[in-house]
């Protein structure tokens, strides 16, 4: 037996109870993932499958109907802040400034550090995703995209051994999502950070994740295949898409989501060498499913 | 532009305080009587005169008594006879004194309505009984209980600030957004530190707006329950000068009770801007 891996999920279920007169709706059930640590896993499925739900339950703020979620085989019962989340709504406090927000979260994890500590925390990570010089205004001051990395920074700040991320950059537009997917990847790759993040957009995927959950809709949604990206490390938004896997890896993830599950991924024939020659995909919007 | 449109504004406001001020002086004019063909003598025996004094006080007459009682407000001159400042004093001591107790039962009590849909569920029946009832209804059975006008006003002021502080509290408190509460779960947030970092300041505008209609009422019936119980106080003040029949000085009174609610609102509203935040 190899060692249980960091996060295991097992049969998990949710069944919401019966609106009056009505059968109880079971979202998804018999989920069985795991997460490895220093994993980037994304998961990617049509509106309404129940990825919020299976967030909110690994986030510790939704309880399953059924099943179990063990975290280093201890079995989650509630929130706490070994998992960092960042809000598909970003959800700062309107109130306190960027510097504040996050020292919020530097303090509730780091009870015992000094002001003086609290503040080279906070700006340690504000400076990670480049927001010194914004440092002290109001989240309404800032751009949405502003405003969806101080999210990051305040769930990176509390050295969270996951992070939790709900799409985090889909109110974004598709350039400054550009931007901050960059980011992202650098900060996951510097730190080896574990991820588990929610996404509507296939490229993303591709360029962030290491293995990626696919969904069938619901209800009685099921995680149908869990494909291992093919795309070597590191890579990059430019580069991308000249690696021979790409559009094979491409097509299977967009093939699953229109036409529903079909053979896993690298069960079929390898990619062939050709396809270096297909051609450069048009620029305009990226393809993003059901955003 | 906005700057020539408060200049204009407060143009016309000033030429319309100057035609109000003209109608009053000119309706208020000594008036000649006719007194045909009587004697002068027999007149003046009767009281009557040619020239008439008008019963209403002239422009002149208020101006006078602004001056009068602004000169020197803090006199003491017996129990009957205070100078306005000492009577404001006294109106603006239970206002005060009635809406801090208030404030300390109603926030806590809206805090808990607002959180706990059971205590919203059970307490909401008293409270809609309670708060149509006219504060001064309770007068008497204040006054019986108690056995002190002036404490009895306070309470009146207790009773009528309590429901608009609690129930926008409770409000407040119950629309907090839900991914603030889920970002202090997922932080292990404790439950002090969640309602005086989270849901007070989320809550804090609308809780300043109930404090705001809280205070305007308070204002509003200080001056009916000092005229009914007396003593002291700028409501007693006026009904003193309506027994006097002296109406210059009622009509000073009020314009005093309108700036310095005007003032009381003022502060409100201040408030209410230093603990408001834009949403994103
Ligand atoms: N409180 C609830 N009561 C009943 N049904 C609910 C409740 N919350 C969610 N659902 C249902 O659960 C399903 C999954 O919701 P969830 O928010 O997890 O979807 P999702 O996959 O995140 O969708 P999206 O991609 O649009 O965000 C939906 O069909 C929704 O109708
Ligand atoms: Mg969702």
């Amino acid at each position: 037996m190899t060692t249980p891996a960091f996060i295991q999920v097992d049969g998990l279920e949710k069944t919401f109870p019966a609106p009056m007169g009505q059968a109880p709706v079971t979202v998804f059930q018999n989920l069985d993932f795991e997460i490895e640590k220093g994993e980037f896993v994304c998961l990617i499925g049509h509106s309404g499958c129940g990825k919020s739900t299976i967030l909110n339950i690994l986030a510790g703020l939704d309880a399953a109907s059924d099943g179990y979620v063990f975290m280093e085989n201890k079995e989650l019962t509630g929130p706490g802040l070994d998992r960092g989340v960042v809000f598909q709504g970003h959800a700062l406090m309107p109130w306190l400034t960027v510097r504040e927000n996050v020292a919020f979260a530097v303090k509730s994890r780091f009870k015992r550090h000094s002001k003086d500590e609290v503040n080279a925390q906070v700006e340690k990570y504000v400076d990670m995703v480049g927001l010194t010089p914004a440092i002290d205004k109001k989240p309404h001051q800032l751009s949405g995209g502003m405003r969806q990395r101080v999210g990051i920074a305040r769930a990176f700040a509390i050295e969270p051994k996951m992070l939790l991320m709900d799409e985090p950059f889909g109110a974004l537009d598709a350039l400054t999502r550009g931007v901050i997917q960059d980011e992202l990847l650098a900060i996951c790759q510097a730190t080896e950070q574990t991820v588990f993040m929610i996404t509507h957009d296939v490229d993303e995927a591709i360029l962030l994740a290491d293995k990626i959950l696919l969904m069938t809709n619901g209800p009685f949604a099921e995680v149908a295949e869990c494909a291992y990206n093919p795309l070597k490390k590191p890579r990059s938004r430019q580069e991308m898409h000249h690696d021979g896997h790409y559009y094979p890896f491409r097509n299977h993830l967009m093939d699953f989501l229109v036409n529903g599950p079909g053979t896993p991924y690298g069960e079929k024939t390898q990619p062939q060498e050709t396809v270096h020659t297909e051609p450069e995909p048009a620029p305009g919007p990226r393809q993003v499913v059901n955003g | 532009m906005s700057q020539s449109l408060s200049l204009r504004a407060g143009i016309v406001s000033i030429l319309l305080l100057l035609a109000f001020i003209g109608a009053w002086w000119g309706a208020t004019l000594p008036t000649q009587v006719d007194l045909g063909d009587m004697d002068p003598e027999y007149a003046a025996m009767m009281g009557l005169d040619s020239v008439q004094e008008s019963d209403i006080p002239t422009p002149g007459d208020i101006g006078s008594a602004i001056w009068t009682h602004l000169s020197d407000p803090f006199y003491v001159k017996g129990s009957n006879d205070m100078g306005i400042g000492i009577q404001l004093a006294h109106s603006l001591w239970r206002v005060l004194a009635g809406f801090a107790l208030a404030a300390l039962v109603a926030v806590p009590l809206g805090f808990l309505i607002g959180m706990s849909p059971l205590m919203h569920k059970a307490l909401d029946p008293y409270i809609q009984i309670l708060k149509p009832i006219s504060p001064l209804a309770w007068m008497p059975l204040a006054l019986y209980i108690i056995q002190d006008a002036s404490i009895s006003s306070i309470f009146v002021i207790f009773i009528c600030s309590i429901w608009p502080m609690m129930v926008n509290t409770a409000y407040g408190v119950a629309s907090v957004r839900d991914d603030w509460l889920a970002v202090a779960k997922t932080l292990e947030v404790g439950p002090i530190k969640k309602a005086f970092k989270v849901i007070l300041p989320a809550a804090a505008p609308t809780i300043l707006t109930g404090m705001r209609i809280s205070m305007g009422i308070a204002w509003l019936v200080i001056v009916a329950a000092e005229m009914l119980v007396g003593g002291t106080g700028i409501g007693y003040f006026i009904w003193n000068e309506w027994n006097n029949l002296d109406l210059a000085n009622v009509i000073f009174a009020i314009l005093l009770i309108g700036v310095v609610g005007m003032i009381l609102d003022m502060i409100f509203g201040l408030l209410g801007k230093v603990v408001s935040y834009k949403e994103v």
